[in-house]
């Protein structure tokens, strides 16, 4: 009777110890970090907290920030979605090699990202030195920040379309190309409705790593304040400052992002298994 | 344009879409690269050498590989408890611990790394407790440590979790009913199904930890031979105009995440070869 009660005892106390283990881990690695970013930024209050952002320098890198998220995160889109559409729906001989080749970026140091635009257009080489002469600027200035970006997002989108797309197959398009559809209209009225809120976390996390890429825009931007600081590189200049109040509440902006990206990740996933499930009722 | 013939779909669109992935992807990745092939090609040989093994960037890659293997195997074990707890179980908060596995992926690095070292300086909210003991944390390798365990885990977490509910539970019970003890059939049933999933989670964990940047600059605090990791290096040199000594231990590293990159494609044909 006893060995019975104690293994029952043990079996209930598994489950438990893993439970408990798990949300002290995750909550000491996870979210202590993610309240110490909100608690920082609003120490000394609201007002300290809004008055960071009345501020040139600021204001300045938030409006780097979105013109670089403007241009990078729209070409990522398009170039996502043309190799989703590739890569998904036909075969050819080197597919493995194409999405290797698409991961690349992600498995790269974001420092080595950085390197690899200054080795291109820096004034070491014959291409740098001509635009000396002719006055263009890539490297520390906006231009490498942006190529840069783009760079370092460049996998995200289709990442996330190509298996999707896989796993929707071609019935679909096939069938409209059977009733005369052409091209664009078979995207735009058959392959997009199935792949739109997929497409929408993408573009969502896309744009949250663009705005928030640290390494490699550090290495091309020059840290010119005012200039070629983004956010997150102001918010290093602030924390180097010892300005902690105004760094965490700028930083609070990108973790917000963040979280908006979590949310819509799990809004996602939501969605995804509750038509899973109203399929297999239906089918 | 042999494959053509090769292509079965009446879908249109092959070509163009074909073009303008290769396009782009040559312009913006390929190009570049080669950029740093090409420069490291013309540095001589012994320069290469000197560059990539002089005392400073040997302390680097100590501490870059060491705290990033060790972040790893923390996250193989923790992750995997999590990851089995998060599929298993059901319990109050289950999907808010499920949703905030992917923080360290969604939120930018340097707001990361300024959280973090608020958290685990001696005066902060863990770091005072360590602080009583004896032990400094932000600053010292542990920190480094700290940091790469954090990004690292939504890798294994979620390389993870879709083995684990792809697992058949006839198996196990199966197992449970021929006489084998929970452990036994975690050890021989269960742990060796999802081995594969494990190995590159933990690879990828790994490769992450050994590029990283921004997480890591800000808690280490950047004593050369002390905590100075590789990345931070490579910046360094950069600053200085080092061109050349940026680009060989740049090389190094990126040789490093080549081969990590080819284990885990081997692991994951491996696992497919076994299924069949």
């Amino acid at each position: 009777m006893t060995t019975n009660r104690s293994k029952r005892f043990r079996e209930r106390s598994v489950p438990l110890l893993l439970i408990f283990i798990t949300t002290a881990f995750l909550a000491l690695f996870l979210l202590m970090p993610l309240a110490a970013i909100f608690v920082e930024a609003f120490r000394k209050g609201a007002q300290a907290y809004f008055a960071s952002f009345n501020d040139r320098y600021a204001m300045s890198a938030i409006r780097l920030t979105l013109l670089t998220a403007a241009i990078a995160v729209p070409m990522n889109v398009v170039f996502g979605v043309t190799a989703a559409w590739c890569i998904a729906k036909f075969e050819f001989p080197g597919k493995n090699v194409l999405i290797t080749l698409i991961d690349l970026p992600f498995a790269i140091s974001p420092v080595i990202a950085g390197l690899i635009f200054v080795l291109a257009f820096g004034r070491q080489t014959m291409l740098g030195e001509w635009m000396i002469e002719h006055d263009i600027k890539i490297i520390f200035a906006v231009p490498g920040i942006v190529l840069a970006t783009i760079f370092v997002t460049f996998p995200f989108v289709a990442r996330e379309l190509i298996p999707l797309m896989q796993e929707q197959g071609t019935i679909e398009e096939e069938a409209a190309v059977s009733l005369g559809a052409g091209g664009w209209d078979i995207f735009w009225k058959v392959t997009l409705p199935n792949i739109k809120w997929g497409l929408l976390y993408s573009v969502i996390l896309c744009n949250a790593r663009a705005m928030g890429e640290f390494g490699a825009v550090s290495v091309v931007s020059g840290h010119i304040r005012g200039e070629t600081n983004t956010i997150p590189l102001h918010v290093e200049t602030l924390y180097a400052e010892y300005s902690y109040v105004a760094a965490f509440s700028v930083a609070s902006l990108l973790a917000f992002l963040g979280l908006v990206t979590l949310v819509a990740k799990t809004a996602l996933e939501w969605k995804t298994k509750r038509k899973k499930e109203g399929k297999s009722i239906s089918g | 344009m042999k494959w053509k013939f090769k292509q079965h779909s009446v879908l249109p669109g092959f070509g163009l879409t074909l073009g303008v992935t290769l396009t782009y992807l040559g312009l913006i990745v390929l190009l570049p690269l080669s950029l740093l092939v090409w420069n490291t090609s013309s540095l001589s040989w012994s320069d290469f050498l000197k560059a990539v093994s002089s005392a400073q960037v040997v302390a680097s890659y100590k501490l870059t590989f060491g705290a990033a293997f060790l972040a790893a195997v923390v996250n193989a074990v923790f992750g995997f408890i999590a990851a089995w707890t998060l599929t298993r179980y059901k319990f109050p908060g289950k999907k808010l611990l499920d949703a905030i596995v992917d923080m360290p992926f969604a939120m930018p690095t340097s707001v990361s790394g300024i959280a973090l070292t608020t958290i685990y300086a001696s005066n902060g909210w863990v770091g005072s407790w360590f602080n009583q003991a004896g032990i400094k944390i932000a600053y010292t390798p542990i920190g480094v440590f700290i940091a790469l365990t954090f990004i690292g885990l939504p890798f294994v977490v979620r390389t993870l979790q879709p083995s684990l509910e792809d697992l058949d539970k006839e198996i196990e019970e199966a197992a449970e009913s021929l006489g084998a003890t929970k452990w036994q059939t975690f050890w021989r049933v269960i742990l060796p199904s999802v081995l594969p999933a494990l190995a590159t989670g933990f690879t990828l964990a790994f490769a992450r930890a050994l590029g990283e940047y921004g997480s890591v600059v800000f808690i280490s605090g950047n004593l050369p031979m002390k905590t100075e990791i590789t990345a931070f290096l490579i910046v360094t040199k950069l600053e200085q105009f080092d061109y050349a000594g940026a680009t060989a231990i740049s090389v190094v590293m990126l040789g490093a995440s080549f081969v990590l990159m080819l284990i885990i494609n081997m692991t994951q044909w491996y696992a497919r070869r076994g299924k069949k």
